[in-house]
């Protein structure tokens, strides 16, 4: 499908915002992801969606190897081939009624903050706690202000934000049931909180829609694609000595 | 790759009966419609695919290969990418011959009336009797004997790298078989006329040529290989001239009908292997790019064999050496 760059620019240190104008209809739930093809490169690159409306679609990327790189030149106007709708979203349904935390780190900030607007549309009052290396690659704070209580930032290095990990800045007390998307060693820790939640899983993929299994993982409860059961997968359906 | 669709889709439509017969061709005496068949392994069983386009304009589907138990596969990563294509090892993941006639089959069948391609593994003479037995009580038009997965230990591929082995599964399906029975045959081998001839000779009423070609990709900071068993099939337009150079060797040497397969993603590749020899081909990689890929070629393909003066699949065939 085809998809026009509106924008495409660095927003923290090797971390771009790209937004894209067409049909974005296929968009269910938050947490999904688009699958870019990218001048050059064999391989469609999976990307979270971090907001979407009626005729476009937000992610944010990080330049990390060559594709990514190509991907950041793109220019205001440029066509792009694009799966959209991939993925099974955040199941928000379960979140009525419950003290819920988002908890995001790195490049799993992006997918939460679409999930931020929803909750905040659906009259959920949340707080949300995210976590970066350093100062220099904090994004996306301005896009989930709007839509969460309490917004915690931590940082690994102590530079924004309390020093340390998301984990720690999690008061668990506080809460019932969480969302996540982060790194698998952010998503492992937060795992062993206390509290029910769902998290997002990433996984180099062929296809992104179903039908290669590249990206299976084992859950207790049987095997699932991270590309079509997941990305989110509940924190009961997972053990981390038998996910990938 | 919308506008493709669109001018396809109304081109079709204008010129809808001469393009039947055009496209028709005939696999061990099963009918397709036209030659384009989705590769076993980058489809799914099929059905996972039918948000994408009506499957009814396929000329065949050939399933996830299968094996007589449930298999996960190997660990991740099982992907890899490569100039001009790919790399995988996904190990044969699949739900077992048992749930894949009662589970996934029933499935495709709800949106799928075509032609099925069964694509059989294992890992003894035995195990690939077994599971082509099972299918024997479906509607499946053709088995694929898988002997040339190089994804899985001690299974697939050994079968076909010596002629001697892959005679002997040739052989033992045959005896058991009620549907026609093709032979994959691997790239990663030193004379693939022989092991060719062989299968021919057991009584194989067809071929697929090629299966993917091994390969290594490593991480330069890490220095390990990108992939989690190390080697992995390489697959994508990178390995198209080996496969026109094996379908075409095979092609000179037999005569059983070939399925091309082997980095095709436009009708000219479709064009080219079916010159080289093939009856059909397969479309693997680029499905998994590009969804719309065989829907796209399909109806592409009249208009390009008009424009090379071409007046039917069936004159296309071999026309490279005759």
């Amino acid at each position: 499908m085809n998809y026009t760059v509106l924008a495409n620019d660095m927003v923290a240190e090797q971390i771009y915002m790209m937004k894209i104008q067409g049909d974005s209809s296929s968009v269910t739930a938050p947490g999904q992801f688009i699958n870019i093809k990218i001048d050059g490169f064999y391989l469609r690159r999976p990307m979270s969606i971090a907001l979407w409306d009626n005729a476009s679609l937000t992610i944010f990327y990080r330049v990390v190897g060559e594709g990514t790189k190509q991907l950041s030149q793109y220019v205001t106007g440029q066509q792009l081939d694009l799966l959209t709708g991939l993925g099974n979203g955040y199941d928000i349904t379960v979140a009525s009624g419950q003290r819920v935390v988002l908890i995001g780190g790195g490049m799993g900030v992006a997918p939460l903050i679409g999930l931020a607007k929803t909750l905040s549309e659906m009259g959920i009052v949340f707080d949300t706690v995210v976590g970066f290396n350093r100062q220099q690659e904090v994004y996306g704070l301005k896009q989930i202000k709007p839509y969460t209580n309490r917004l915690m930032v931590a940082t690994v290095d102590g530079s924004l934000g309390m020093k340390g990990m998301v984990t720690q800045a999690v008061e668990v007390v506080n809460y019932d049931y969480y969302f996540s998307c982060g790194s698998e060693n952010m998503l492992r820790a937060v795992h062993t909180l206390p509290l029910k939640g769902q998290l997002s899983f990433e996984s180099r993929m062929g296809c992104g829609f179903g039908a290669c299994m590249g990206c299976s993982c084992r859950t207790l409860t049987g095997y699932a694609r991270i590309c079509v059961e997941g990305p989110i997968m509940r924190s009961d359906d997972i053990s981390f000595n038998e996910v990938h | 790759m919308t506008d493709i669709a669109q001018e396809g889709i109304t081109m079709n439509c204008s010129k809808q009966t001469s393009y039947n017969s055009i496209l028709t061709t005939t696999i061990a005496g099963v009918e397709l419609k036209n030659p384009v068949i989705p590769a076993s392994g980058c489809f799914g069983f099929g059905y996972e695919m039918s948000r994408f386009y009506d499957l009814n304009l396929l000329g065949a589907i050939a399933i996830k290969g299968t094996t007589s138990q449930p298999r996960y596969g190997n660990e991740l990563p099982r992907i890899a990418e490569c100039p001009s294509g790919m790399l995988n090892a996904i190990g044969l993941q699949n739900p077992g011959v048992k749930a894949v006639i009662r589970e996934e089959l029933p499935k495709l069948r709800d949106c799928y009336t075509g032609p099925v391609i069964a694509n059989i593994s294992g890992f003894s003479v035995d195990e690939y009797v077994e599971v082509a037995s099972y299918f024997n009580q479906t509607d499946v038009a053709i088995l694929e004997v898988n002997i040339s997965c190089p994804n899985a230990k001690d299974g697939g591929m050994v079968f076909g790298t010596t002629a001697e082995a892959a005679a002997e599964v040739t052989r033992a399906v045959k005896e058991v078989a009620e549907k026609p029975v093709f032979v994959k045959l691997t790239p990663n081998v030193t004379d693939i006329v022989s092991i060719a001839k062989s299968c021919e000779n057991e009584g194989a009423d067809g071929l697929t040529l090629i299966n993917t070609l091994l390969g290594m990709r490593i991480d330069p900071r890490s220095g390990k290989p990108i992939v989690s068993i190390g080697a992995a099939g390489l697959s994508g337009p990178a390995i198209k001239p080996v496969a026109v150079r094996i379908v075409y060797q095979v092609a000179t040497a037999v005569n059983i009908p070939i399925i091309g397969v082997g980095g095709i993603c436009c009708c000219d590749d479709v064009i080219e292997m079916i010159s080289a020899g093939a009856t059909a081909v397969q479309i693997g990689s680029a499905n998994l790019i590009n969804p719309y890929v065989a829907k796209e070629i399909i109806e592409l393909l009249p208009a390009k064999l008009v424009e090379y003066g071409i007046d039917s699949i069936n004159e296309c065939i071999g026309r490279s050496f005759r």
